[in-house]
């Protein structure tokens, strides 16, 4: 592993008496694509959210690119872009003003900004429809809108909460090959997702979390082989059970 | 604080206020229907052309040892249709009804109105034994018609009932004078509520407010905006720049339609420019209302329902309507903020007070306070209980 830019150590999160991330360590490498794995309910989306600095840890540190989080949080949010699982937009603003809407709230300058902004819309496939507003969006049109916003500034570090929920399997590769270029240039990607086959075809490493606790980490052809298992999708399986879990 | 971030959320809330209807009408439309239904109902405007004139009349002469002269005379005035006599006791309440503009002149029949027209009965051919004198007619400068009409009507009665049908060219003993015009400030009912307006409209910004904040707090806008670089005190500085934004739009479009509707302040520029100036402070004061109203709130849908908490005190007590309330209503007005707006707005359009005046200054203290307390309140509450 190359040097690390995300660094967790002992973190937990507690809500009242709920222990939603329990002792979690991790290290993630520069330019790497790290997909965190886990059922509904597992602490994926509450570890997402400690680490940008969204949510105040109980107890345990998480630095980002050598910055406390929770102490530097205004110089870590300058290196990170996010994309939440719920896709906030506005939806009486059109695709592209939202988009300039967080470049602008990124401070991205002016007269780079609408250039980026087009080539993101037209990468993601909503360039003909940037001009309308996002109410009159389908779903997986404002999911794609909703990477774009968090992408807009060329973040060093990308956290994507479940970026392909309910897409069609084109909007799924169109978001993949984005993925994928941002890797390719470099950047770091931490994505959560419930589509074992995303995560096996595009990550570098998984770590699979379950009630709030790292229970593996490894490539997926590492843990496929540690498990001895035919996909990523069995070795889940054999981790945390069979059984359904409900919505966190 | 950068500028850009500043810029950018202000400007996505101009959008906002242009392209949601509900918001539109809440902010915008509706204040202007508003001044027009109040402004045709209550104003100058709408009512048919008038084609009668009220004459105040203050009969002096009532008690004299020739009556009869003086009843002839407010018996002729009253047969001609054209003319409404009302009777006065006094001079004082003719000219105070004269400077509000309820009656176009006040006529004044002299003490020896009576003898007068006795003498000149008895000694028509000399007008050594006459005994001269003049009728005070006071009118009301503002009306061209009633100057150029009353008079000679009221001196061609006065001529009949002397001479009767056929002397008018005679000399007379007794002349219709016009000690001066009086300058009248005709005020419909409108012109008291068109101040209260201007509050009456600023106040729903608490809705709209505290609306924005819940809805983007469910949707996760407010946490996703978090995880950019902008500060909590850039986006309440947005916020505040917004809502003063369309708190003077709501001023110049009320002021406009109040105007159009016969609404007619005599004021100088100076006093404009500090009526601005308070909606602007004024607006901070609802933006305060909106973000304690978030915070109380769970859902969008409640905090509509919760800004009325600080919305009806505000509009009862504070506005236009206030002035029809109980004095302990009128007295407990005095605790909203909305009272000094109104004040304010009706000492500089309605009283004429220059902007240095203690009133106003007064009002201005008052709205400064309240308004920054209101929004500071509001800021730390939300800051600590809104956001989750």
């Amino acid at each position: 592993m190359g040097k690390p830019i995300v660094m967790v150590e002992n973190l937990v999160k507690k809500f009242e008496d709920v222990t939603a991330v329990d002792n979690l360590s991790l290290q993630i490498a520069k330019g790497e694509l790290f997909g965190l794995l886990g059922p509904n309910g597992a602490g994926k989306t509450t570890t997402i959210n400690v680490l940008c600095g969204l949510l105040k840890p109980t107890s345990g540190l998480v630095i980002i690119n050598g910055l406390d989080v929770q102490r530097e949080a205004a110089k870590v949010k300058e290196l990170i872009g996010v994309c939440p699982q719920d896709t906030p937009v506005y939806n009486y603003l059109t695709g592209r003003e939202n988009a300039e809407l967080f470049g602008n709230l990124y401070g991205v300058p002016e007269e780079k900004l609408k250039d980026d902004v087009d080539a993101l819309l037209r990468r993601i496939g909503l360039a003909e429809d940037a001009d309308r507003r996002v109410g009159q969006y389908s779903g997986g049109m404002k999911r794609r809108l909703s990477l774009v916003m968090a992408l807009v500034h060329d973040p060093e570090i990308a956290f994507l909460d479940e970026p392909t929920v309910g897409m069609d399997p084109q909007s799924r590769h169109a978001i993949w090959d984005l993925i994928l270029d941002l890797k390719k240039r470099g950047k770091t990607i931490v994505l959560t997702t419930h589509y074992m086959e995303e995560a096996e075809n595009i990550c570098d490493r998984v770590g699979v979390i379950d009630h709030g606790k790292l229970i593996t980490l490894g490539s997926p052809a590492e843990l496929i082989r540690q498990y001895e298992s035919k996909n990523l999708e069995e070795v889940f399986i054999r981790l945390t059970g069979r059984k359904i879990r409900e919505d966190a | 604080m950068k500028l850009q971030r500043i810029t950018a959320l202000v400007g996505k809330d101009m959008k906002k206020l242009l392209r949601e209807p509900a918001l539109l009408f809440l902010l915008i439309l509706f204040p202007i229907m508003l001044t027009l239904v109040f402004g045709f109902s209550f104003g100058a405007i709408g009512g048919a052309q008038q084609t009668t004139f009220q004459i105040g009349l203050v009969n002096m002469n009532a008690e004299s040892l020739y009556p009869q002269y003086a009843q002839n005379f407010i018996a002729n005035l009253t047969s001609i249709q054209m003319l409404k006599i009302q009777v006065y006791s006094d001079n004082e309440t003719a000219q105070l009804d004269l400077v509000q503009g309820k009656i176009q002149a006040v006529l004044i029949i002299p003490e020896d109105f009576g003898e007068s027209c006795h003498a000149f009965q008895a000694a028509p051919n000399d007008p050594a034994k006459w005994i001269n004198i003049t009728i005070p007619l006071y009118l009301d400068s503002g009306s061209m018609l009633a100057t150029q009409v009353i008079p000679p009507v009221i001196q061609q009665i006065l001529a009949t009932t002397i001479y009767g049908n056929k002397q008018a060219a005679f000399p007379q003993p007794i002349h219709l004078g016009i000690p001066s015009l009086v300058g009248v400030s005709k005020r419909t009912a409108f012109d008291y509520m068109a101040p209260g307006l201007f509050a009456y409209a600023s106040i729903f910004l608490t809705i709209t407010v505290a609306q924005s904040f819940t809805s983007d707090r469910e949707n996760g806008m407010l946490r996703r905006i978090n995880t950019t670089p902008t500060t909590a005190t850039e986006f309440m500085i947005s916020q505040a720049f917004s809502n003063m934004i369309i708190g003077v739009i709501q001023a110049i479009l009320i002021f406009v339609t109040a105007y159009a509707v016969g609404f007619r302040p005599e004021v100088e520029a100076s006093s404009m420019m500090l009526a601005f100036v308070i909606m602007l402070i004024f607006s901070l004061c609802n933006v305060g209302f909106g973000l304690i109203t978030a915070t109380l709130a769970k859902s969008s849908s409640a905090a509509t329902g919760i800004a009325f908490i600080f919305i009806l005190p505000q509009m009862f007590l504070g506005t236009f309507v206030g002035a029809a309330l109980s004095s302990i209503a009128q007295v407990a007005g005095h605790f909203v903020p909305s009272y000094y707006v109104t004040d304010a707005f009706t000492s500089l359009l309605l009283r004429k007070a220059s902007i240095t005046s203690p009133t106003v200054l007064l009002d201005l203290a008052t709205i400064s306070f309240s308004s920054l307390t209101v929004l500071a309140f509001g800021v730390l509450l939300f800051r600590k209980y809104g956001k989750a």
